[in-house]
């Protein structure tokens, strides 16, 4: 314990440090502005800055980029309680209740709960990520290859499991993603793979136009003939005070949500989306009062908007501990540290004390200039919301192709963002989840790698992967969610909120 | 014939004759063995992957028939990429700030119907100040078309 106050007091020297301070607010600024602009959402945010913090140190970086992901959380609450418009996934039940409030004239409460939960969420699972994070990498350091390779396969049927519909819809999706993931170089015999002449695409294809085109285009053309958002409504700072009753009403679910929130944001999958699902139902179930839901209920703004903040934290467990994204935006962070030369794992507590500290003390800093900003400058923030979509969607497409263009200084990932982009309209028409595409683009070569390593360890013998009981038992945990989804009631999923 | 295949049973299909192209396109990789996996393993093992689920789905796929979903934003997505691929075309050629100008241009003008003078405006002030931004204080490095611009 006292090593980690030491660590944690290295950590806030780093972050207090007027560089780090100056772009963990700025993060969480622009995260703040991504959350309530429907159509670009924190992965596409996280993606489009990811150039401009090439010049900066790692630290400043990943927390320019961290402040980004939460603050979009925090972002999203508002356009969702104030005009119905989820700015990003994660607040689409924050609508419900929310709007509502809204309506009835209690616009502020909603938003001041919002704030309230999203920085206990927040905070809290900071300390459980600062408490986590160093056992759970001291146990990584005794991975080889073959438990690597379970643990990727597990996140890819985690996440497939957890999304919204069918798993096989979702499992293709995430065979797509690995299957892009093989192109470019072989790393174990130096062959280039479907390349066809591209020098371009020696090194792969990127993770940025991927999610940059499936994420942010693609929404883009789906909204093309979207209508004007309705006017927003602009609370003043004397009406956002909550009364007791709301209080009492959300302490239990602010509770729960946080832990609910953190223990889903460590599992694979698009966390920050599904726990604020999961987090609506569960209060509702819990409720005396069920009845009350959809209709301004404190607990359903609570809620999800704790439990989104908290997985938001709860993701970078595995990141920073294993090295091993739980979902798109991690993976894409992921990336961002690999580009300024560190290799994210078990080792970076070790090697790099000064970022990981850092940035976990940046969390910290992060949430409290989140509250200070998201109350008192919610009119100003609504404000942008007046520019007409038709003004605003030209302007994200240019940004796209600017931050797709600076990440690989290449024009060929310009035209992988576009075919991207119209692929992942088609595929959103027919009803399939994108995330689990970027995911497997991330994983496909460490799974490679793994499975190829494992095999040249066994001499052959797949057997490795059933002798060896870490390997083993996170295998038996994806073939039992595999035969679980096989199984013909899964009302579960959709009392959980995890179904369509 | 389409409006009676559900949207799932069309998804499959396609997934499959993906798979197949996968396959085709891995044989010219070298295969290894099963112990010793060469480059065509992977993509051969996500192909497989990929068609089976793809059988699937054109199988047991369920879903609303294909004929009934909307389309309807189809003409102007199509646009909207066609422009973007122009851009992406004459991009390191005009420059960053003509491209973007232009592209701005047309989407506001020509796609959204927005009065001329004003979407001028907007393109000009967004392609410049983004320059500034990004290329000339972040030092991203974007490229310049003929003149230096």
């Amino acid at each position: 314990m006292a090593d980690t106050l030491a660590n944690l007091a290295l950590g806030f020297s780093v972050a207090l440090s007027p560089e780090v301070l100056l772009f963990a607010v700025i993060g969480c600024l622009v995260g703040t502005l991504v959350g309530m602009l429907p159509g670009v959402g924190p992965l596409a945010g996280i993606s489009l800055l990811l150039p401009a913090t090439f010049g900066l140190s790692p630290t400043t970086a990943i927390v320019l980029l961290a402040g980004i992901y939460y603050g979009a959380m925090y972002g999203g609450s508002t356009t969702s309680i104030l005009m119905r418009i989820p700015g990003e996934a994660a607040s689409v039940m924050t609508c419900v209740d929310g709007y509502a409030m809204t309506q009835q004239g209690r616009a502020g409460p909603a938003l001041a709960i919002a704030a309230f939960g999203s920085f206990i969420g927040g905070t809290l699972s900071i300390i459980a990520l600062m408490l986590l994070a160093p056992p759970l990498a001291s146990l990584a350091l005794k991975f080889g290859p073959p438990e690597y390779f379970a643990l990727l396969t597990l996140g890819l049927i985690v996440l497939a499991f957890l999304s919204g519909g069918s798993m096989a819809k979702s499992l293709a999706m995430a065979a797509l993603g690995l299957f892009s993931g093989t192109i470019g170089i072989d790393l174990m015999s130096g062959y280039m793979r479907f390349q066809y002449g591209i020098v371009a695409l020696g090194d792969g294809i990127g993770i940025v136009p991927v999610a940059v085109g499936l994420f942010g285009v693609s929404e883009i053309l789906l909204a093309a003939g979207r209508a004007v958002p309705p006017k927003p409504q602009r609370p003043k700072l004397a009406e956002l005070v909550p009364t007791r009753d709301d209080l009492r009403r959300s302490v239990g679910p602010i509770g729960r949500s946080t832990v609910l929130g953190f223990l889903i944001g460590i599992v694979p999958g698009s966390a920050h989306i599904i726990s604020s699902f999961v987090s609506y139902a569960l209060e509702r179930r819990l409720s005396k009062t069920p009845e009350r839901f959809g209709k301004g209920a404190v607990e359903g703004v609570a809620g999800p908007e704790t439990a989104n903040n908290a997985a938001a934290c709860g993701a970078f467990v595995p990141m920073l501990a294993l090295g091993v994204p739980s979902g798109p935006i991690p993976a894409v962070m992921l990336a961002a540290l690999m580009v300024h030369g560190i290799a994210p794992g078990p080792l970076l507590m070790e090697q790099q004390p000064s970022l990981f500290w850092g940035f976990v003390a940046s969390m910290y800093v992060g949430n409290l200039v989140l509250l200070a900003l998201n109350l008192p400058m919610v009119g100003l923030f609504v404000n942008l919301l007046r520019v007409p979509y038709a003004y605003l969607y030209p302007a994200i497409l240019m940004f796209s192709v600017l931050g797709v263009y600076a990440a690989g200084q290449n024009v060929i990932d310009v035209w992988i963002m576009i075919a991207m982009g119209g692929l992942g309209y088609v595929l959103r028409k027919l009803d399939f989840e994108v995330a689990p595409i970027v995911l497997g683009l991330v994983l496909a070569p460490m799974i490679e790698t793994a499975l190829r390593q494992s095999l040249a360890m066994s001499s052959g013998d797949y057997a490795i992967f059933l002798t060896r009981p870490i390997a083993a038992g996170l295998l038996g945990v994806a073939l039992v969610l595999l035969v679980i989804n096989l199984l013909p009631s899964r009302n579960w999923r959709a009392q959980l909120g995890i179904e369509n | 014939m389409t409006g009676h295949l559900s949207r799932d049973r069309v998804a499959g299909i396609l997934l499959v004759v993906g798979a197949l192209a996968i396959g085709w396109a891995t044989r010219t990789l070298p295969m290894g063995t099963l112990g010793r996996p060469g480059p065509a393993f992977a993509p051969l093992l996500t192909a497989v992957l990929l068609g089976g689920l793809g059988l699937w789905l054109a199988l047991c796929g369920g879903g609303p028939s294909i004929g009934e979903i909307d389309w309807g934003e189809a003409p102007r997505t199509f646009v909207l990429l066609a422009t973007l691929g122009a851009a992406a075309l004459a991009f390191e050629e005009l420059g960053f700030r003509t491209v973007m100008f232009g592209l701005l241009a047309i989407l506001l003008i020509v796609v959204e119907r927005r009065p001329l003078l004003p979407a001028l405006a907007v393109a000009l002030v967004l392609s410049c100040a983004s320059f500034f931004l990004f290329a000339d204080l972040l030092r991203v490095p974007l490229p310049r078309g003929p003149f230096g611009f």
